[in-house]
């Protein structure tokens, strides 16, 4: 196995969907490519980040344009 | 009040159908909106669009879908329609930044550990408005998979009833939304 199929299936493996011995299959590549392992490392932290980038709505805000919603959306 | 209860009201045109349906849902599908849209003011008018859509299309939401799957895909298509209406975003070419291989399969430019990590972001605005920014970046038929699987964690099934798309194309998507991302900020996130 080379990085190009570890880069590929990435995915799966991260998601652990993988069967075992294809899994086995990567974990050995893993174990002697520290360029994959950097690569699965910041690829698993870039799903994290983006979760953690998010700025959600105050409550407050959320509930005023909420009620501005309720009020002007024209019934059938 | 359930969802065959919502449904029901809101197909006999029952005014607190729709108030039961903002309380239930609204927050989520506000959220959804301003996450894609990135704008306050234009997720009001998305989520006001898809509301006066629900009133619209209700007779033909079909029983053995789930509401909130239905809810997510009409706030999205109005998101979306709105999105279009705005100025052109600055989008990266996807394929210029994917990772590039040798003719033996060795990746062409050995990947490096990063510093940065999602605990450390969450101290440093700075990096965090970079995060956004990339996203935003990534051309809309990733983002959009991206943000409904990472950031709104539905699963590869609802997002791809939300899409109209099959679940093979979403896992596609994701996987090279994510890579595009991470290509993006690998600069930023290493020593």
């Amino acid at each position: 196995m080379v990085c190009k199929e570890v880069i590929a299936f990435l995915d799966e493996y991260v998601e652990e969907s993988l069967a075992p011995a294809r899994r086995a299959q990567f974990d050995r590549h893993l174990a002697v490519c520290a360029s994959c392992v950097a690569y699965l490392a910041s690829y698993r932290e870039t799903i994290r980040m983006s979760r953690a980038a998010i700025e959600d709505l105050p409550p407050e805000v959320i509930t005023a344009i909420l009620s501005t919603i309720a009020r002007n959306t024209p019934r059938p | 009040m359930n969802d065959a209860m919502l449904i029901a009201g809101l197909r006999a045109g029952d005014a607190t159908a729709f108030e039961d349906l903002l309380q239930q849902y609204g927050a989520r599908l506000l959220r959804l909106a301003r996450r894609l849209l990135n704008s306050e003011e234009d997720a009001q008018d998305a989520l006001q669009d898809a509301m006066v859509a629900v009133f619209k299309s209700i007779g033909s939401f079909e029983s053995n879908s789930m509401l909130s799957t239905w809810l997510h895909r009409i706030v999205v298509n109005a998101s979306l329609m709105k999105l279009r209406t705005k100025r052109r975003r600055e989008e990266i070419d996807i394929e210029e930044v994917l990772p590039r291989f040798q003719e033996d399969g060795h990746q062409v430019e050995p990947s490096q550990p990063w510093t940065e990590s999602a605990e450390s972001m969450l101290e440093r605005d700075e990096l965090r408005a970079l995060v956004r920014a990339s996203i935003e970046q990534l051309p809309e038929t990733y983002r959009v998979v991206l943000q409904l699987r990472d950031i709104e964690e539905m699963t590869t099934e609802e997002t791809a009833q939300v899409l109209g798309i099959t679940p093979n194309a979403v896992k596609i998507r994701l996987h090279r939304a994510r890579q595009a991302l991470r290509a993006l900020l690998d600069g930023h996130m290493r020593p």
